[in-house]
């Protein structure tokens, strides 16, 4: 091996230069909501020119903004592929995450150019730009008692699970609490005391276990009048998923259950 | 500035932070500071499994996991520590199947298990199927079991809440930890958390490299924030390049799709590892397999237009076993490549992914400072701490295993430290230094923009320190990380508010980054031999008589650009004679 100096390896010129144009980029102009409690009176918008790849996430994008033209550009990011949810985005009108949609899935027919717009996801209080405060979304979820609940003596090995079993709930395991599904949902845009569909997938995840045996504690949470029954299953939420839960089918087995009294 | 008061303070909420929480909650009064929302970290990436010699579908038994541990780390593994990780392997899979982890069940309905790297029966006979796992979401579901149980425990979390100091006291015996400062991400505000111990739990570093399977936030906040106290970081040359990353992405594609027999093959459509470990070829440890590959590409059998990746060809499983036991991965090489792996071989390179070496504890978790002393109240534990179980060369799943192992071991051991100790007085100010580091970030004193030098750091990391390093690139690797240093003192941020401000955050970021880069180089400089994720060209071999031993880094003096004294730990053997590693 030879030794690369760090001006060669360097994707920029640096020193404060013109920011990197990657070969082969095409120019896109992104246009991002704007709000930073903390300064403004009321949310404006911005564009940015960004050069970009096809094979680009509009994460990229958005770091291109924060990175080289306006470092108060603010939005929650980590894994950057598609696991730890922190990227929830309304991309062109419908939640996504930033790191999952990749530019030449919005380019412009023709080649005629590209806006993408980028907002905040919805029916949450935006703390500054793209950030939303999380906390009602986690509130929700905490309500309906998202772990296992079981009062029968503890084996000495573990639970007993057929395969089956395992299956009855595996799509709802699923969830990263994005809140891609709840932020779509023109329920909770309305009415934010609704627990929201990410809630009642994790409840889902429990009530449909066979080794839990809190599924009536649940439903009682389930059945009042912030539960599934505000549910107009307009399926935004089975769409929105990052993770391709089924999302509304959810929802209607948590119904189904509460009609039946059984799971 | 705003003052709490805890028995116990936890930095950091991944796997290792939920996991001691949810021991150190049920004990004393604790809180747990996380720059992220619990449910973001890095744990939730991790996809292939957790070893435990279950035994569930085939004989198996600790004392040969233990082994493997070993040789996998290439002996540089404290063997005593090995042993404790294998044996309570067992009751950690069963906590967290009793805490809810939805495992894949055999058809008797026990948790199923498979093959993994480097983890064989009777030392070395033939790969063995001890990886307990969900699909390959192991890591997401052992997160979400964890958020689970700690909600269920209401424990409490301060979240982005970062830290950037802890609070050191002097004794006559030495210091003591006495808290924690953070920073409060929605509002600025400086928070000052006095507490009997301390836990860190703020996993790895990856962002010092381009190509990594980490998150853009994994910059190795805790052990920089150790290291800048004069507390010593040990094994830091030690990096893992995991095989089968994403090629030119680095986003991580599970072993454990090797584990259920996909193939490795160059250009040629060879079956390459079957040169390089004819015994368990594909299932090798990681550090052999990583080698492997980047020989095959330097010598010109690499796949693609530039012959610079291999390819993972899982065709031969089919679209069922894809769909049900490797879903994520198939997806990510769908949504990020247009590759099918139903049907195409999938482009892979080794991306930076783990590192073995850290903040130095001993069994209990407990930080030392140094061959012979701990730090009384403050701990560490998964992939900060280094205990060190991993080596030279940790085994797949053992990462998922350490954290819920020494994180508990470590919760344990903060809250009990706590409820028989009296709390000491906090050092004077406690929160002038971060209160300076702050406003030397916001004040205007040059113009270097902190995304170049974040840039160029990834850049001569990747070209000169990653999976094969020589005496040249490795010097030219450490001009670098210094020149970088010195244009560092003149970064400015555009973010001057106190909301959210992540501007300076990443700023903060990157002055670890660089920080940990150049220790990492200065021990690969320093390490003239070949061991585990540390392969040198120019030493190609492992030299025990010089080199069996832990390195240990001191910084000398507060400055970015302060001095590394390099010192050296001997390491713990018990029952295990070093042997050439052969697979």
């Amino acid at each position: 091996m030879t030794a690369s100096t760090a001006e060669q390896t360097s994707a920029s010129g640096s020193k404060g230069s013109e920011p990197p144009v990657p070969e082969g980029a095409i120019t896109v102009t992104v246009k991002i909501r704007r709000f930073n409690t903390e300064f403004d009176d009321e949310p404006r918008w911005d564009s940015f020119e960004i050069p970009a790849l096809p094979s680009d996430r509009v994460l990229n994008l958005l770091h291109y903004v924060k990175w080289y033209l306006d470092g108060t550009l603010t939005f929650r990011r980590s894994c950057a592929h598609g696991i730890c949810g922190s990227d929830a985005m309304r991309i062109n009108g419908v939640n996504r995450l930033a790191c999952k949609v990749l530019l030449k899935d919005l380019l412009s027919a023709g080649g005629k150019p590209t806006t993408i717009t980028i907002e905040p996801i919805k029916g949450l209080p935006v703390h500054k730009d793209l950030l939303v405060d999380m906390e009602p979304f986690f509130e929700a979820f905490r309500a309906v008692q998202p772990y296992l609940i079981n009062y029968s003596p503890e084996p000495t090995r573990e639970r007993l699970q057929s395969a089956a079993d395992r299956e009855r709930f595996d799509d709802t395991t699923k969830c990263i609490l994005c809140a891609c599904c709840t932020t779509s949902c023109p329920v909770y845009w309305s009415d934010g005391s609704y627990f929201g569909p990410a809630a009642i997938v994790n409840a889902h995840r429990f009530i449909f276990d066979s080794r839990d045996e809190g599924a009536e504690e649940r439903l009682d949470i389930l059945s009042d009048k912030e539960g599934v029954w505000r549910c107009r299953t307009t399926f935004n939420c089975t769409d929105a998923c990052p993770r391709g839960i089924q999302v509304t089918k959810a929802i209607q087995e948590v119904k189904r259950a509460l009609l039946f009294k059984r799971v | 500035m705003q003052f709490h008061k805890y028995d116990v303070v936890i930095i950091g909420a991944g796997g290792a932070g939920m996991r001691a929480a949810i021991e150190s909650g049920q004990r004393a009064r604790t809180a747990v500071l996380t720059k992220l929302y619990p449910t973001r970290s890095h744990t939730g990436a991790a996809q292939g499994g957790m070893c435990a010699a279950l035994a569930n579908v085939e004989e198996d038994n600790w004392e040969w996991h233990t082994f493997d541990t070993i040789k996998g780390g290439d002996y540089l593994v404290d063997q005593d520590a090995a042993e404790i990780m294998a044996k309570e392997a067992i009751d950690a899979v069963l906590d967290l199947e009793k805490m809810g982890l939805p495992f894949n069940r055999t058809p008797e309905g026990k948790i199923d298990q498979r093959r993994f790297g480097g983890h064989t029966r009777n030392h070395g006979e033939a790969a063995v199927r001890r990886a307990c796992y969900a699909a390959d979401r192991t890591g997401h579901m052992i997160l979400q079991t964890l958020y689970q149980n700690c909600v269920k425990h209401g424990i409490e979390f301060f979240n982005e809440f970062y830290v950037l100091d802890i609070c050191l006291t002097e004794t006559a015996d030495g210091p003591v930890c006495t808290g924690a400062v953070a920073y409060e991400l929605a509002t600025g505000e400086i928070h000052v958390f006095q507490a009997k111990s301390v836990v860190f739990a703020t996993g790895g570093f990856g962002k010092v490299f381009k190509t990594t399977s980490n998150a853009h936030t994994l910059t190795g906040d805790g052990m920089g924030i150790v290291f800048r106290k004069g507390l010593p970081l040990e094994d830091m040359e030690f990096y893992q390049f995991h095989p089968t990353g994403l090629a030119g992405l680095g986003i991580l594609l599970t072993e454990g799709a090797r584990g259920e027999g996909a193939i490795l093959r160059n250009a040629d459509g060879e079956r390459f590892m079957e040169r390089y470990a004819p015994t368990i070829k594909d299932l090798a440890p990681r550090d052999i397999v990583a080698r492997s590959m980047a020989l095959e590409v330097l010598e010109g059998r690499g796949a693609g237009p530039n012959k610079d990746y291999v390819l993972l060809d899982c065709t031969h499983l089919g679209a069922e076993v894809l769909e049900t036991k490797l879903p994520d991965i198939t997806e990510f090489a769908r949504t990020y490549l247009a590759v099918d792996p139903v049907t195409e071989p999938v482009p892979v390179y080794p991306t930076a992914h783990y590192a073995m070496g850290g903040i130095p504890t001993n069994v209990h978790g407990e930080v030392l400072r140094d061959n012979d002393h701990v730090v009384p109240g403050l701990y560490a534990a998964g992939e900060c701490a280094c205990v060190s179980v991993h080596g030279a060369n940790r085994l797949g799943t053992n990462s998922l295993l350490d954290i819920n192992v020494f994180g508990r071991r470590a919760g344990i051991a903060a809250a009990e430290y706590a409820l028989a100790h009296e709390q000491l007085d906090l050092p004077e100010n406690p929160a002038a230094a971060v209160e300076a580091q702050v406003a030397l970030v916001l004040s205007e004193h040059g113009h270097e923009r902190v995304a170049d030098i974040r840039i160029a750091l990834q850049a001569t990391m990747d070209a000169n320190a990653s999976v094969y390093r020589t005496e040249d690139t490795l010097k030219q690797a450490l001009h670098d990380v210094q020149a970088l240093k010195e244009r560092y003192a003149r970064i400015t941020v555009q973010d001057k508010g106190k909301r959210f401000n992540t501007d300076l955050l990443e700023a903060v970021e990157l002055g670890f980054l660089l920080e940990l880069a150049e220790v990492l180089v200065v021990g690969a400089l320093a390490r003239k031999e070949s061991r585990g994720g540390h392969a040198r060209e120019d030493y190609p071999t492992r030299d025990d008589t010089n080199f069996m031993r832990h390195s240990m880094y001191y910084k000398q003096g507060e400055a970015l650009a302060a001095d590394i004294r390099l010192d050296y730990k001997p390491v713990t053997f018990t029952r295990y004679q070093p042997m050439e590693r052969k697979y």
